[in-house]
């Protein structure tokens, strides 16, 4: 009998929640997502990196019934995303990078219209909007017309509106972008948090490595409407350790772009990025990839002014895969004026 | 699995319907636009508009070339007398004397003159000598409004002192009415209902169904294209709403902003343009309703086809010009050459502003307005039939 449940539970544990099939969508004769099959588990933390136009958003708008397949299948929670699409709708929430609020209506008119498409009793909804505008600290705020807000202050709106149907499976579409570095950490410690208290299910795109990395607890690597590699964090960057690669920072103080094209040249070099005047970034592998390196340089009269031997980041890992940077990233380099806050942290603007 | 009952998609609709009329009434500038609007077309399109009795102070040349008859000027001279008498009593026209027709001419052209008489060289010879005196009137063709008034008006005038000149004449017969021997008809005008309409009676009706059917055919294209592109459409379709909901609720919307227009009408009409009502309010309402079904259709239609706001507004002006000038709004439809008048018969527009038109001027009820009812509730059952699927399509894309 005992064992009965805990098999129960811990097939629980391992359940997908989501599984999507040989999925396809073409637009015209520009295939954005290209025959892709994975399984997302029941409380997981599940990121889709990748560049701008790599087929992640629309793979996130095929799962979420706003968009239908050209071919394979999608199911969430049991639930074909095609064929039983208001099953699916009452079990997920989206938060998108276009925020879903009205400016013209309050924080909590707007809350309770979504909350009213839902068939919410009256009761439990007005007790669950307060409750989420008390956590996201906005009670103070919940009569304020929403176009009043600071942008930090819409997107928690944005977040919590996804949350009216306490979703089992919650799709964020690039929720950090436009936000300065308070608020996406401010957002990204809510997400953490809500995955970790009420065991939600959440899949994240996102071209940002940092989200990815912080967030996520396996990652698919998307390019080209194909996911090339998909892992935990870890496992992905020993894709470089573990073969035998190793990332190179390399200063050189007369950097010139003929030795740069030398060291390029080099067998052993996967990749050279030049990061500043002085400063390149090499992917290498094999054992004599420092000689060479050190010999290239100075055959060309090079003066090196430090290397230093790096631990692979997110980033090595997609250039390493695909041959190229993600593109796009330059959001990423803004840098922090203040320190991470806490969420929900009072606003700033408030007209 | 999909159970969705009839409630819960009319209730859905409420919501989506509460939300947009909570956001129009929370733009203030949005507010007072949708009162101006229609101020405006009324008093723009009621003013300038031309009725011949209106028009006075044309100016006109005469030119008399007639060389008389035996040394006597006297028809000539009679009718200028005449003309000169007449004119006094209405100030139709402002006369001047002009040396020739070269100069007539050249005067129109410059635009001194609006158009002229001419009396020929031959003229007093012919009456003297028994024959029709020829008079000419000289109009300025590029304006053609003016030009048939012109006409219309000396003809008037000609036509009374050929008739005072003709019972001069019967006299010396001694018949008891000489009026009756010259004119042996006399035409009387008499319209369905007392009073006299002006053309503010003509155009209401007609601008009242325009708004109300333009509300939804380019409200709720504007309206949808609009949510789909600040990405607001998303938040409502990964709700578990039916379709319809959606549709339905952004048409309760856009419909009750159009009859609150369109009541903005009905007041400005009858409280500053004395238009009165002589059939039943309630009719009128029900006629605007049905105004708004028939083109529910087609505003769905345009919808499914466009993808951002701009093609929207864009297709909507394109559609809704023609219609405004071809349904018989501004214009009557008898005036227009047999293709348009083609044309308007498939516009509902036409039958739903003849209908209004029947009933809020000539007091028409139900019976007298049946075809139109048909033709509108036909096309607007048969515009949905082709809206719905197309809508489904685009919905899922």
């Amino acid at each position: 009998m005992d064992n009965i449940i805990i098999d129960v539970i811990s097939k629980m544990a391992n359940e997908s929640i989501i599984e999507v099939n040989h999925l396809t969508k073409t637009f015209k004769k520009f295939t954005a997502v290209d025959d892709i099959s994975f399984d997302v588990k029941k409380g997981e933390i599940f990121g889709l990196l990748g560049p701008n136009g790599a087929g992640k958003s629309t793979t996130l708008r095929m799962l979420s019934t706003l968009s239908r397949p050209t071919k394979g299948t999608a199911t969430i929670g049991g639930y074909d995303t095609v064929k039983h699409d208001m099953e699916v709708r009452k079990l997920i929430g989206i938060v998108s990078e276009k925020m879903i609020i009205y400016n013209r209506l309050t924080a909590k008119e707007n809350l309770w219209f979504f909350g009213s498409l839902f068939n919410i009793p009256k009761d439990t909804l007005n007790k669950r909007i307060d409750d989420l505008l008390e956590l996201v600290q906005l009670t103070k705020w919940k009569n304020a017309q929403v176009g009043t807000f600071s942008t930090g202050m819409r997107q928690r709106m944005n977040v919590i509106r996804a949350l009216l149907n306490m979703p089992q499976v919650l799709f964020l579409d690039e929720p950090t972008l436009g936000l300065d570095p308070q608020s996406s950490v401010e957002i990204r410690d809510f997400i953490k948090k809500l995955n970790q208290e009420s065991g939600t299910t959440v899949i994240i795109t996102t071209h940002m490595m940092v989200d990815a990395d912080l967030l996520c607890d396996r990652i698919a690597i998307v390019d080209h409407g194909k996911i090339i590699a998909l892992d935990t964090s870890t496992n992905l960057k020993k894709i470089i350790s573990g073969a035998d690669t190793m990332i190179i920072k390399l200063e050189i103080a007369n950097l010139t772009p003929n030795l740069i094209e030398s060291i390029k040249a080099l067998k052993c070099a996967d990749a050279v990025t030049q990061e500043n005047s002085t400063r390149l970034h090499i992917i290498v592998h094999g054992e004599e990839a420092f000689d060479n390196i050190i010999d290239a340089v100075r055959e060309k009269n090079g003066k090196i002014t430090s290397m230093e031997n790096l631990q692979p980041s997110l980033e090595d890992v997609f250039l390493h895969i695909t041959g190229h940077e993600v593109r796009d990233s330059a959001d990423q380099k803004i840098p922090m004026q203040h320190g991470p806050k806490q969420f929900g942290a009072s606003p700033r603007r408030v007209r | 699995m999909r159970k969705m009952t009839a409630q819960t998609i009319l209730n859905h609709s409420f919501r989506i319907a509460w939300k947009d009329l909570t956001e129009l009434f929370r733009n203030r500038l949005g507010l007072v636009l949708l009162i101006v609007m229609p101020l405006f077309m009324m008093v723009m399109v009621g003013f300038i508009y031309p009725s011949n009795g209106t028009i006075s102070d044309l100016q006109v040349g005469v030119v008399n070339e007639d060389t008389g008859f035996n040394g006597t000027f006297m028809p000539s001279q009679g009718f200028l007398i005449g003309l000169n008498q007449i004119n006094n009593q209405t100030h139709m026209l402002i006369m001047s004397n002009v040396s020739s027709i070269a100069d007539l001419t050249d005067q129109v052209q410059r635009g001194q003159l609006e158009g002229g008489i001419v009396i020929p060289s031959n003229f007093s010879q012919s009456i003297m000598s028994g024959q029709q005196g020829t008079i000419i009137i000289v109009s300025d063709e590029s304006n053609p409004q003016i030009s048939a008034t012109i006409q219309g008006a000396l003809k008037g005038v000609f036509g009374a002192m050929s008739t005072q000149l003709a019972i001069n004449n019967v006299k010396p017969l001694n018949a008891t009415n000489s009026l009756a021997v010259v004119q042996p008809y006399s035409i009387q005008t008499q319209g369905v209902v007392s009073g006299n309409p002006s053309y503010f009676d003509f155009i209401a009706p007609g601008i009242m169904a325009m708004t109300v059917m333009m509300s939804v055919m380019t409200g709720l294209p504007v309206a949808i294209s609009q949510e789909k592109e600040i990405g607001t459409m998303d938040g409502m379709m990964v709700a578990p709403v039916n379709r319809l909901s959606i549709l339905l609720g952004k048409t309760i919307a856009q419909t009750a902003r159009g009859l609150i227009q369109g009541v903005i009408i009905l007041a400005l009409a009858i409280g500053i343009f004395g238009v009165a009502i002589q059939g039943s309010i309630l009719l009128v309402f029900a006629l605007l309703l049905l105004g708004v079904f028939s083109f529910v259709g087609l505003g769905i239609v345009v919808t499914s086809f466009t993808k951002d706001q701009e093609t929207a507004q864009m297709l909507m002006m394109t559609l809704m010009f023609p219609m405004m000038f071809l349904g018989g709004v501004f214009f009557p439809i008898q005036q227009m050459p047999w293709y348009m008048q083609t044309i308007a018969q498939f516009l509902p527009l036409t039958y739903a502003s003849n209908a209004l038109r029947k009933v809020m001027v000539l007091g028409a009820g139900v019976p007298q307005i049946a075809n139109e009812l048909i033709i509108l509730i036909a096309f607007g059952v048969v515009m949905i039939a082709i809206a719905l699927p197309v809508f489904r399509k685009m919905m899922t894309r």
